[in-house]
């Protein structure tokens, strides 16, 4: 569980209270507002009542005199919920109406009373709610009310109320249902903070954990998704996307410096050997000739191993500075059939061309040659000394959104089983293990094809194997 | 019978001074030595700066420049050379190698571009073919070797005074030696020249091209003029 100080740096935290602070302000301004309006208002409509029983029992006084005001007091005042009906002597001695007592003072004032006063009905001792009086500490319930006060011509005094109870519950309403809103509000800030705040940190925890951990070495680890399809399951997503490719690279990394330490070991130490060998005795500077030379022709060798795998990885990284341009793969067909031409000729191979399209697409000429070349070349290789009239064919079509180099030969092809491994970087399938080369060009022809978007297919020429470069069409290289 | 020794029995004829700025000392002085024992002069620079000043004095057939040098870089010594009007040809050497190094080298001013790791007679052959350009910059219309003679108008090759009928492609080929002839061509050197790849041919295709014009221009002549020159390439030469 994070520290407090932990949760209020989240941003989930800061605008979950922000916004609580923020609503609840509103809500008590508008609660305030509200109430001070309708208790204004209430006062004026409790003063407007008023007003007009005071007119009716003038009325009453000047139609019958004292008799008839009193009949209509009292006539009145017996009425459930009526108003305050009061008539007292000059001296403030209650003689009729339905109240009991009064605070002292009130009666004596003529006109409106000041403030609300504090009463006492008769007979409603009994039968009152507890909560519904003003509840003072003697235990006797009492209201309070609004009043005017009048003198009659002959000194008596007369008192026409109105209880507030009624402005009073709305009051209490209010307050106790605003009490009610900021708990809910807060209690629903807790619950957001709660869901989303929490939530997000503890995800972002999680995402935290899991990036120490592949820091910490474990390239295979991967960032936790919720499947929600969230943001944070979509951030997740590319983050891991990205690490597979860095793990590609990583793993291709390593099994290039396997191989590299594996392959070139051999003709390395060939070369060491064979130095060793010639300085060891005495030799003939023709010997001494013969070695130097073969040492070149293996270092040569060796450069070239080297180059290509340097080709590749670049290639395989991605992200290359290769220009691309408009490339004419007829032509480049014609090239590399020209140029492979007289030597499938010396092997006894027939080396053809079926070109069907004049596609352009959009890549690097001197690549696509390349790769067609070893293509070609291992053709011609691998179909030379296997049965007769061994042929290589080189075709050239467009297939719907792809243009298709096809390359077949009539040799011994290779195993279902092996197509996917023939084109990893240094892989010679056992039967080619006597043939000259390093085994890269395959895998550097699967690399060109990456890098334009396509792919390296290989299949069944039956007999022979059938590599299909497919390319986009106007499909634009990294 | 084709001519089989050392490299420096194949060094064109006139002598070349050559400028090497690489920050490599020991690879600098191994081509200093190897330059020498062609027959060339060859001096060395470490850093940019020293060569840019050795090479401003125009003293030079060819600069040989490494892309990658302290205190300022290959590229820029050669753009400053060619902004100050100096036409010395330059190969430039570099340990990158992408097409596109290639094309912002030439683009720089470079006339030709070398990737490490690179075999020395490849080195020299493409050195002595730059200062051969430096020296007749217009390509020729007709060339002579010995009795071979070719006529780039007309399309024709002759030996003795006798047509012989050659493929487009082989025309290109032959052109190219003759362009060279006397001094060692490699088989990247082909490639780039006759077909435009700039890769390095896995297997001896160019080989086979090479002999099949070497049929053609030798047979039922007495003297060899297309050579084999082992552990480099080739080389046209008159008897």
């Amino acid at each position: 569980m994070p520290s407090l100080p932990a949760i209020m740096r989240t941003t989930a935290a800061r605008l979950t209270a922000l916004y609580l602070v923020l609503f609840a302000a509103c809500a008590v301004a508008l609660v305030v507002y509200m109430t001070s309006l309708s208790s204004r208002m209430l006062v004026a409509q409790t003063r407007g009542t008023i007003s007009e029983e005071v007119a009716g029992l003038a009325g009453a006084y000047r139609r019958g005199g004292l008799p008839h005001l009193v009949r209509v007091v009292e006539q009145r005042a017996r009425q459930p919920g009526a108003n305050l009906y009061l008539i007292a002597d000059p001296n403030g001695r209650i003689l009729t109406g339905n109240v009991e007592s009064l605070e002292p003072g009130v009666i004596d004032t003529v006109g409106w009373t000041e403030r609300p006063f504090v009463y006492r009905r008769y007979g409603e001792r009994s039968n009152l709610l507890a909560g519904e009086g003003s509840g003072r500490s003697d235990g006797t319930p009492r209201h309070s009310a609004l009043a005017m006060v009048f003198k009659l011509p002959n000194q008596m005094l007369v008192l026409v109320g109105r209880d507030l109870v009624e402005p009073k519950r709305f009051n209490d309403i209010v307050q106790r249902s605003m009490v009610v809103a900021l708990a809910m509000m807060g209690f629903g800030a807790f619950l957001i903070w709660f869901f989303v705040g929490r939530r997000a940190l503890k995800r972002i925890d999680n995402l935290s954990e899991a990036s120490r951990r592949i820091m910490g070495g474990d390239l295979n680890g991967r960032l936790p998704v919720s499947g929600s399809g969230d943001e944070f399951d979509r951030l997740s997503e590319n983050l891991n996307t990205m690490l597979g490719r860095i793990a590609r690279l990583n793993e291709g990394l390593k099994q290039v410096s396997d191989n590299i330490a594996h392959d070139l070991k051999t003709p390395l130490t060939r070369l060491r050997n064979r130095a060793e060998s010639v300085l060891g005795g005495k030799r003939s500077s023709r010997e001494y000739r013969e070695a130097l030379e073969a040492t070149i022709a293996e270092s040569d060798q060796l450069i070239r191993t080297f180059n290509a795998i340097l080709m590749i990885s670049r290639l395989e990284a991605g992200k290359s500075t290769e220009a691309t341009t408009d490339v004419n793969l007829a032509e480049t067909v014609r090239d590399v059939v020209e140029l492979y031409e007289p030597l499938a000729e010396d092997q006894g191979v027939t080396l053809s061309a079926v070109v069907d399209a004049e596609p352009t697409i959009s890549g690097n000429r001197e690549l696509i040659g390349q790769a067609l070349s070893n293509i070609v070349d291992n053709a011609i290789k691998y179909s030379a000394n296997a049965g007769e009239a061994p042929s290589v064919s080189v075709a050239l079509q467009t297939e719907g959104a792809e243009v298709v180099l096809t390359v077949r030969d009539n040799g011994l092809g290779i195993p279902a089983a092996d197509r996917e491994r023939a084109t990893e970087r240094f892989v010679r399938l056992e039967e080619s293990r006597s043939m000259p080369g390093a085994g890269l060009g395959l895998s550097l022809a699967k690399a060109v094809m990456t890098f334009h978007h396509g792919a390296l297919i290989l299949g069944d020429a039956n007999p022979g194997l059938e590599v299909k470069m497919a390319f986009p069409r106007g499909g634009k290289p990294t | 019978m084709p001519l089989r020794g050392t490299l420096q029995h194949f060094a064109y004829s006139g002598a070349m001074k050559i400028l090497v700025i690489e920050d490599d000392m020991e690879a600098a002085e191994y081509i200093r030595k190897a330059f020498d024992e062609a027959g060339h002069i060859a001096d060395t620079a470490g850093d940019g700066e020293t060569g840019f000043s050795m090479a401003e004095g125009g003293a030079y057939d060819v600069l040989v420049v490494d892309r990658m040098l302290p205190r300022r870089d290959g590229l820029s010594v050669i753009s400053e050379l060619r902004a100050g009007g100096d036409k010395t040809p330059v190969l430039i050497l570099s340990a990158l190698g992408e097409v596109d190094d290639r094309v912002t080298g030439l683009r720089a001013g470079g006339d030709d571009y070398l990737t490490k790791p690179y075999a020395f007679s490849e080195l020299l052959a493409r050195v002595e073919a730059l200062n051969r350009r430096g020296a007749s910059k217009e390509v020729e219309t007709q060339y002579k070797v010995g009795d071979l003679e070719l006529d780039r108008l007309a399309h024709t090759v002759r030996r003795a005074g006798r047509d012989i009928l050659l493929q487009p492609r082989e025309f290109r080929l032959l052109e190219y030696l003759m362009r060279h002839a006397g001094q060692v061509v490699t088989r990247t050197m082909l490639l780039e020249n006759v077909w435009d790849y700039h890769f390095d041919p896995q297997t001896n295709v160019i080989d086979v091209h090479v002999s099949r014009l070497r049929a053609k221009i030798e047979k039922e002549f007495d003297t060899p003029v297309l050579h084999t020159v082992r552990g480099a390439g080739y080389m046209l030469k008159g008897g």
